[in-house]
């Protein structure tokens, strides 16, 4: 592709993705996870979409500099939304504070953060149980991981505790929280920042940027809490889950196995997982494409019997 | 041909082999610098300090920007005009965090400096997996 075409497709990109149509969404999927437009940069020269060839080293600079994604923010700056979010779901649903069954849960999910496709965050994944007996279960920025009592009781192996983390760990690997932030205030934060990119702000600088932290948090903690994410979202968190326990040993099944229990125990219209998530079934047809036909999760005894032992009152 | 990086994290892993199952020969730390070697995957082989430092590391700690620690004058003007350096504690910060609990002092951040003070060992993950009869696979 030439600079003058590359330069109309990427046009055309901004407009389509103004719009809500087209390439935007195709671009977003293409370029969503982990992985950076300077990383997908160095994966290979060009791909192609229909008879159009896409030179990727060009326009991955070329993207960096027409629009700001929060594939921007860096993995420091997606830290400091995470903590500040996290704190936040806290404000509603609190520490079950459990050291025992705190521990069981960061070794499992060190485990599975390890084998997933975004291992390395800024300051590493983290989690914690919540006391509510709502079923429900958040992650915010940058890999800390929060859910509730509720949420586990549904699991009546550590094959499906597994799978509920990991399911979580997708959503920080695809930065689900980040993409709830308004385009406008991406936009203000990157570029700001890319023109006073001090490290201790002058006083207008931290109003104007502490003005955009402040909305971007509750852009996510709302999104988190109260609308929910797409079903496309819920989708990926789900595959996510499926390849991250399936590297791990785990029988994808405990997935099928926790969304089995959780349609016994949600309630219709209630402010939980039912409001912020897909139907359960909705998903379980989604998953059953991936992993075929459900088969009976049997953990072994002494998997069984810490599972029993960290989590069994809970 | 090599190709320089720099560690985008706090902390990350540096592996004898590219997979989360690779034993960890060492850590390297925020801004360092490394040079690219070959590449499996998602995995990147590295050179830390002319030869002293080798193994595998997760492409998601690395970035192609030079990451400037604590950044002068003159870099922040560099910056500016390159999208090839980022200015570590730029944008949303410690600083911006601050503001946020002085306007908000009813979130408390307690629980969640807590929950980062829990470390878990690659020892605790490998007696976990042994424990737990796990057989892993192993990452892309």
């Amino acid at each position: 592709m030439d600079r003058s075409s590359r330069r109309k497709f990427l046009s055309l990109a901004c407009r389509w993705s103004i719009l809500g149509l087209g390439a935007a969404p195709v671009l977003s999927s293409i370029f969503s996870g982990c992985k950076t437009l300077e990383m997908l940069a160095e994966s290979g020269p060009s791909f192609q979409i229909g008879d159009m060839v896409v030179d990727t080293k060009a326009m991955a600079k070329e993207t960096l500099v027409v629009t700001n994604s929060v594939e921007d923010f860096t993995p420091e700056q997606e830290y400091y939304i995470g903590r500040t979010v996290g704190a936040m779901i806290l404000q509603k649903y609190k520490p079950y504070d459990n050291p025992k069954a705190d521990r069981y849960i960061n070794v499992m999910g060190q485990m599975l953060a390890q084998a997933s496709d975004c291992p390395e965050t800024y300051g590493g994944y983290h989690f914690l149980i919540q006391e509510s007996d709502e079923i429900n279960a958040f992650a915010a920025p940058g890999g800390f991981i929060f859910m509730t009592r509720g949420m586990l009781r549904c699991c009546p192996q550590e094959d499906a505790v597994a799978a509920v983390l990991a399911h979580e760990i997708g959503h920080v690997q695809y930065k689900h929280g980040l993409r709830a932030i308004k385009q406008s205030r991406v936009t203000s934060a990157l570029t700001a920042l890319a023109i006073k990119g001090a490290k201790n702000h002058g006083d207008e600088d931290l109003a104007e940027l502490a003005k955009t932290f402040e909305g971007s948090i509750s852009d996510i903690t709302k999104t988190l809490i109260v609308n929910g994410y797409s079903r496309s979202f819920e989708n990926q968190a789900d595959l996510a889950a499926i390849s991250i326990l399936q590297r791990t040993g785990y029988n994808p099944n405990g997935l099928v196995t926790m969304l089995n229990q959780m349609k016994t125990r949600l309630k219709p219209g209630s402010q939980d997982f039912a409001a912020t998530h897909p139907s359960p079934d909705s998903r379980l047809a989604d998953i059953q494409q991936y992993i075929g036909k459900y088969s009976t999760v049997k953990s072994p005894q002494a998997r069984q019997a810490r599972f029993k032992a960290s989590l069994g009152k809970i | 041909m090599q190709k320089m990086m720099s560690i985008q994290v706090k902390k990350s892993a540096v592996r004898s082999s590219p997979s989360f199952l690779g034993k960890i020969v060492t850590h390297l730390n925020y801004g360092d610098r490394v040079a690219v070697q070959n590449a499996k995957g998602s995995w990147y082989f590295i050179d830390g300090s002319k030869g002293k430092t080798e193994g595998w590391m997760h492409s998601s700690s690395l970035s192609l920007k030079k990451i400037v620690l604590n950044p002068g004058a003159s870099d922040v003007k560099q910056a500016a005009s390159s999208d090839e350096i980022t200015l570590a504690g730029k944008g949303f910060n410690k600083q911006v965090e601050n503001d946020f609990k002085s306007k908000n002092p009813q979130v408390d951040f307690m629980w969640i400096n807590k929950m980062e003070k829990i470390t878990i060992s690659q020892n605790q993950i490998q007696s976990f997996i042994k424990e737990g009869q796990l057989s892993p696979t192993g990452g892309k």
